[in-house]
């Protein structure tokens, strides 16, 4: 029977997991198994997925990518490794979905924005100290480098605007807008749907203050448009963005966006 | 005519911005479809609306 032991194939004539382990790999102390942490002694079967893992233990590149992938969803990382995911605006929703869209193994990211890091993001925004003053889409890339650096980031510090849109996004089926004004938003939304009518728009309206975290919700007003937030807090004097329910939206659009990759349209 | 799933009934045919306008939505901050298809800005002045249309306004507030 043949199964998958850190990456590798194995012939095996044992159909016990705890068998298997004291074989190949007695020291490891965590087993994953088709993507589950598991210290049940399951009975494999064919093509079964596991993951040894000793920790502590710097493993070679050609086993970290393998072992990476233990916790996603085994069948549902390959769809998620040929994906191409456009993020544009890399404030508080963009770099927190850039971020969850690497650690889910997505295989290729454009990020796009013009600005860099300045002090007043840090309440929210996925930056450190060290990126003061940084391109955000250079900090970004230093980030996810060094969180998967098995995906493709291609960057783009320009300003989005009516003219550059079409250049830009071209080359991309699923565009994530994650702008901060709503005029930049709805110009967005507008010129991808017109332009490029299969392309799928994850967009955000509504995520500031501290209101119910369920206020927030993905809807799917059109045919190829999401829009994730609460649509009705709005960013202002006396009513801040803050880093809770910012990412409850960052999460909303990063699930959506997952959710598209996999065909899965219903919200 | 349904806007954003409410009814409505038109006297008359009017533009598409007269529409938006009477029902307080910001023309740049908005985004339209209009029987299934999203409908370009440069059109909203053109385009009339009628009692068979069915009329999607996702209108954005800022902040991200």
């Amino acid at each position: 029977m043949r199964i998958f032991i850190n990456g590798k194939k194995f012939d095996i004539d044992e159909f016990k997991l705890h068998t298997i382990k004291n074989k190949y790999f007695p020291e490891a102390d965590i087993v994953i198994y088709n993507g589950f942490e598991t210290v049940e002694n399951v009975t494999l079967v064919e093509n079964d997925i596991i993951h040894f893992i000793k920790k502590g233990v710097l493993p070679s590149e050609d086993e970290l990518e393998s072992l990476m992938s233990a916790r996603h969803t085994p069948f549902v990382h390959n769809k998620v490794k040929e994906a191409k995911v456009a993020v544009a605006g890399l404030g508080g929703l963009g770099s927190n979905i850039a971020i969850m869209l690497a650690r889910t193994g997505i295989g290729k990211l454009l990020l796009v924005d013009f600005d860099i890091v300045e002090p007043s993001n840090l309440n929210r925004q996925c930056y450190y100290i060290g990126h003061l003053g940084m391109k955000k889409t250079e900090a970004m890339v230093e980030q996810i480098k060094n969180i998967n650096p098995f995906i493709e980031v291609e960057t783009r510090c320009v300003k989005v605007e009516q003219n550059n849109i079409v250049e830009i996004f071209k080359d991309y089926k699923i565009v994530c807008e994650a702008f901060d004004k709503p005029e930049y938003k709805a110009m967005l939304v507008n010129q991808i749907m017109h332009h490029f009518p299969n392309t799928k728009v994850v967009a955000s309206s509504g995520m500031a203050g501290y209101y119910r975290s369920n206020k927030i919700q993905t809807t799917h007003p059109f045919k190829n448009l999401f829009v994730c937030g609460d649509n009705e807090n709005e960013a202002k004097a006396g009513q801040g963005l803050m880093a809770p329910r910012v990412n409850i939206c960052a999460g909303h659009q990063a699930n959506a966006i997952l959710r598209l990759i996999l065909e899965l349209e219903d919200v | 005519m349904l806007l954003n799933g409410k009814e409505f009934i038109l006297d008359s045919e009017i533009s598409l911005t007269t529409l938006l306008e009477k029902n307080n939505f910001q023309i740049s901050k908005v985004a339209v479809e209009i029987n299934g298809d999203i409908c370009p800005k440069a059109n909203f002045d053109k385009i009339t609306i009628s009692n068979q249309d069915i009329i999607e306004v996702v209108s954005f507030v800022g902040g991200g």
